[in-house]
């Protein structure tokens, strides 16, 4: 990094007056910021405050990578997207409210999702990776191109209430390199032990903190301020407030960089993690389209995958198919017509969906989005809520 | 006794209980402790070897148990043992 050439106009030096005047920080670091090169991998819950503070901070050179859209159900907690956002491609969404906020800094975009053919290029010409991802093939992949290219992941994830941050792959002032996510966890979870936040949920703030001390450890990588989180893992449940910060060491059996390493290149992550990197998306319905199609006599089928107690409850005349016996009642699924499926909320009516599509090659699937619940809030409000 | 913390994926495991005291003098015996208490916790915790998943690191204090006597940490009653698993949450 050549920051000794760096220099900031009038408008700049303004603007980074409340870093400049802090002794430890100063000149010297805000140069660094700016002629740093930063690749955010994932925009969503942890790259939204990440890519804010990154690029308030005047971090000169900032890589977003994303392939997803803004979707309503984001702004609960990716800040970085209004209203107005809801439909873009989320790196378009991300480059414009970033180039507002700071115009004196380089945003590139890559429009693509992360994969083993794609992430040594994508990385190689950046100096620290920042990992907001979502999903466990992917967390590996980053590890692996991030230790093979020798750069820092400045590593976060969360979990409906529960956040955490590490640094991987740092070489310290003697030479060092600390620990990596290989290190920590050398296989991941069997495929459903832990869902993700899009099955299994995330309170909205726990991400702008999580997300914010991620930002954080990336200006310390680049500035050489403090003391970076290498070596050690941090915790925190949002819940109880209890936060904790582990000491991490390398493991001589690290198939990538331990004794005897037999990674030498990029794996099949999928493959690997037994789980596919993104679902692929659905198609769905919402109440108000559904109730269209009834009043409009649209020929459908629907499906409810509930359990028979909840069809008890309420029912909206659908025909009953627990999620656990979809499979060997594939053949009671109308294959001409379209097909509504449902359940409490749309996750179980999703995952039917999902097993059918894979299975059976379904292509007439319609998932109800927010399930009967939603159905009876905006259509039926008369019939039982549970 | 030891403070067991359990994390968040694994709460519904444990009627939503955050932490637990479990009477143990090592990693192991707290580890049965919880495991007979709440007995789905087991194929978490417990591979086919009897040891901890990889996917799991146990925390004794601040200091991975892979760091010392593994299962067999020692732990006494002002211990707090923590159970850390991979999550991988963050962007959707």
């Amino acid at each position: 990094m050549k920051h000794y050439t760096v220099t900031f106009s009038k408008e700049e030096l303004a603007r980074y007056n409340r870093h400049i005047i802090i002794p430890e920080f100063g000149m010297e670091a805000q140069q660094k910021l700016k002629a740093a090169k930063v690749l955010v991998i994932g925009s969503g819950g942890l790259g939204s405050p990440m890519l804010l503070y990154l690029a308030a901070a005047g971090v000169g050179n900032i890589g977003i990578v994303d392939f997803d859209i803004v979707d309503d159900s984001n702004l609960q907690r990716q800040v970085l997207f209004g209203v107005e956002s809801v439909g873009l491609p989320k790196v378009e969404g991300a480059r414009q409210r970033l180039n507002a906020l700071n115009p004196h800094i380089n945003i590139t975009v890559y429009n693509t999702q992360i994969t083993a053919a794609n992430a040594l290029d994508l990385i190689k010409d950046y100096d620290v990776v920042a990992d907001g991802t979502d999903n466990f093939p992917t967390r590996y992949l980053i590890n692996d191109a991030c230790v093979l290219l020798g750069k820092v992941n400045v590593y976060a994830s969360i979990f409906q209430f529960e956040g955490q941050v590490s640094v991987f792959n740092y070489t310290d002032v003697n030479g060092e390199v600390g620990p990596n996510y290989r290190d920590l966890y050398a296989t991941p979870p069997p495929p459903g032990l832990v869902p993700s936040c899009a099955e299994g949920g995330v309170l909205g703030v726990l991400p702008g903190i999580i997300g914010s001390l991620q930002a954080l450890e990336v200006i310390k990588v680049v500035t050489g301020v403090g003391d970076v989180l290498s070596g050690r893992f941090f915790s925190f449940d949002a819940l109880t407030f209890e936060s904790r910060t582990f000491k991490i060491r390398r493991n001589p059996s690290n198939p990538l960089n331990g004794e005897n390493p037999t990674i030498k290149g990029l794996i099949d992550y999928e493959q690997f993690c037994g789980m596919k990197a993104v679902e692929k998306k659905i198609k769905e319905i919402d109440a108000s389209e559904l109730h269209a199609w009834e009043t409009q006599g649209v020929d459908y089928q629907i499906i409810d995958v509930r359990e028979p107690h909840e069809y008890e409850i309420v029912n909206i005349g659908a025909e009953l198919i627990p999620l656990d016996s979809i499979v060997e009642n594939v053949a009671r699924i109308d294959r001409q017509k379209k097909v509504v499926v449902q359940c409490k909320t749309g996750n179980r009516s999703g995952k039917a969906i999902r097993e059918l599509e894979e299975k059976f090659g379904l292509d007439n699937l319609y998932n109800l989005k927010g399930g009967i619940l939603g159905y009876i809030r905006d259509i039926k409000p008369e019939l039982t809520s549970y | 006794m030891p403070t067991v913390f359990i994390p968040t994926p694994l709460r519904k495991f444990t009627n939503q209980a955050s932490k637990v005291e479990i009477p143990g003098s090592t990693v192991q015996e707290v580890i049965q402790g919880l495991t007979s208490n709440y007995p789905q916790l087991q194929r978490h915790l417990v591979n086919a070897d009897g040891k901890v998943p990889n996917f799991i690191n146990i925390f004794v204090d601040d200091d991975d148990i892979r760091s010392l006597q593994q299962e067999q940490t020692a732990v006494n009653p002002n211990t707090i043992v923590s159970i850390v698993p991979a999550i991988a949450g963050g962007s959707r």
